[in-house]
């Protein structure tokens, strides 16, 4: 790793007033971004913790929308019983130890295209809570790695529309244990949000044309006949765009036999 | 930067960089050399220690995020006689071990499952230490001693 100093602010104001220092970088449970820093893939000049920030703990629902602090830990988003959904998916993050460690601030801004959380938060609709404004679940993934965060911006809160009913299928890449392909599916009163991760060379997307079928009728079988196109898929050594295309349709259809 | 944090029952201080991780400071700083590091990228769980209560993997934080925290290494596992825990006598009677490198880690591990579920099925042990890597055993011998330090039988069903 390159030299930096490390800030450890204890309110929210000493941590935006440390991110407009030099080449400032979030650090939050560091799970990503401290094998990032080893690999000398990242030179900042320094690291301003957000563990210590009070403001950005803790969880808690109302008017059926689950408000998660930032620096909430995997663990403690598993932990929730508000949203059994989410805390299932929380619960198979990585092993226990990231999990302890891990949050979902950091996930959501990292946005790996092979993450779980930004697969939670699009089909749960919501919104990202940061320092200075409100950014809509639609609005905040832009692709691999890529969010409608600016390099200052800290994630304060994450804010799910909890579901009547939910379920993440995740297909494991058996070594890395990131999802090859996450599906989740999230029946809403107001209609069916299906978002699947790990597949898209655009990061997490809707599959709109099964939000329509589960819409009309949210049953398995409404999706047994669909298949998603192979255009834009990743193309790795684990798979191949059609490959990931068919995981897709097979992990949609468990996660509606799982939820319904 | 100094920090300070209680290791194994017993205020410690140092000198860190801020890219200085938590095991380096263990090991390099305090000599507690113990915990071990097998792959410094976090997959293989060689170097899991508990920070307030809960198993990290102290290559994976840096010593800066620790302090004024409670630390608890392999160091501090044993009885306070010097006797092996029963978590280290069961790795010990079940031959859960062999070349030893990954065994800090999973007495850590162990020790933070059972703190939380102290009656975990098998599959449970085996879900629990999906973060902890052993390359000698297979497993089995790991599950049996944590099956048999939790104070239940040790027949297992399936190989998970």
């Amino acid at each position: 790793m390159y030299a930096f100093d490390i800030a450890k602010p204890a309110t929210l104001a000493e941590a935006v007033q440390a991110m407009k220092t030099g080449e400032a970088q979030a650090l939050s449970g560091g799970q990503t971004l401290i094998p990032t820093l080893k690999q000398r893939l990242a030179a900042p000049s320094v690291l301003v913790s957000l563990a210590g920030v009070g403001e950005m703990k803790g969880v808690s629902a109302k008017d059926g929308v689950l408000e998660i602090g930032g620096a909430a830990t995997h663990r403690e988003v598993a932990g929730q019983r508000h949203y059994p959904g989410l805390a299932e998916l929380a619960g198979r993050i990585g092993d226990p130890a990231v999990r302890n460690r891990g949050t979902i601030g950091g996930s959501l801004a990292n946005n790996d295209p092979s993450a779980c959380y930004p697969a939670a938060l699009l089909a749960s609709g919501g919104s990202v809570k940061t320092d200075r404004r409100e950014i809509a679940a639609d609005d905040f993934f832009q692709g691999m790695f890529a969010t409608a965060l600016e390099a200052d911006e800290i994630i304060t809160a994450v804010r799910l529309r909890v579901p009547e009913a939910s379920n993440y299928q995740k297909f494991l890449q058996p070594a890395s244990r990131f999802a090859l392909v996450g599906v989740f599916v999230a029946r809403h009163a107001d209609g069916v949000r299906v978002a699947v991760t790990g597949a898209s060379e655009g990061g997490v997307f809707r599959w709109t044309e099964a939000e329509r079928a589960l819409s009309a009728d949210f049953s398995a079988g409404a999706v047994s006949g669909l298949k998603h196109p192979a255009d834009g898929m990743i193309s790795d050594i684990h798979g191949t765009p059609e490959y990931r295309a068919h995981l897709i349709g097979v992990m949609t259809h468990r996660a509606v036999a799982a939820a319904s | 930067m100094k920090v300070s944090m209680k290791v194994n029952g017993t205020g410690m201080s140092g000198e860190v960089e801020g890219r200085t991780l938590l095991v380096e400071f263990l090991r390099g700083g305090l000599g507690l050399t113990g915990t071990h590091v097998g792959c410094d990228t976090s997959q293989c769980g060689a170097c899991v220690v508990h920070v307030n209560g809960e198993a990290v993997k102290a290559c994976t934080m840096f010593a800066a995020e620790a302090d004024g925290a409670e630390v608890t290494t392999i160091e501090g596992m044993a009885n306070a006689d010097g006797s092996l825990s029963t978590i280290q006598q069961a790795f010990q009677d079940h031959h859960g071990l062999q070349c030893g490198f990954c065994t800090p880690g999973m007495v850590m591990s162990a020790a933070a499952l059972l703190k939380e579920n102290p009656k975990p099925t098998e599959a449970q042990v085996r879900e629990y230490l999906e973060g902890n890597l052993c390359r000698c055993t297979g497993y089995h011998n790991i599950v049996k001693a944590i099956m048999a330090a939790s104070g239940q039988a040790v027949e297992m069903t399936a190989a998970g």
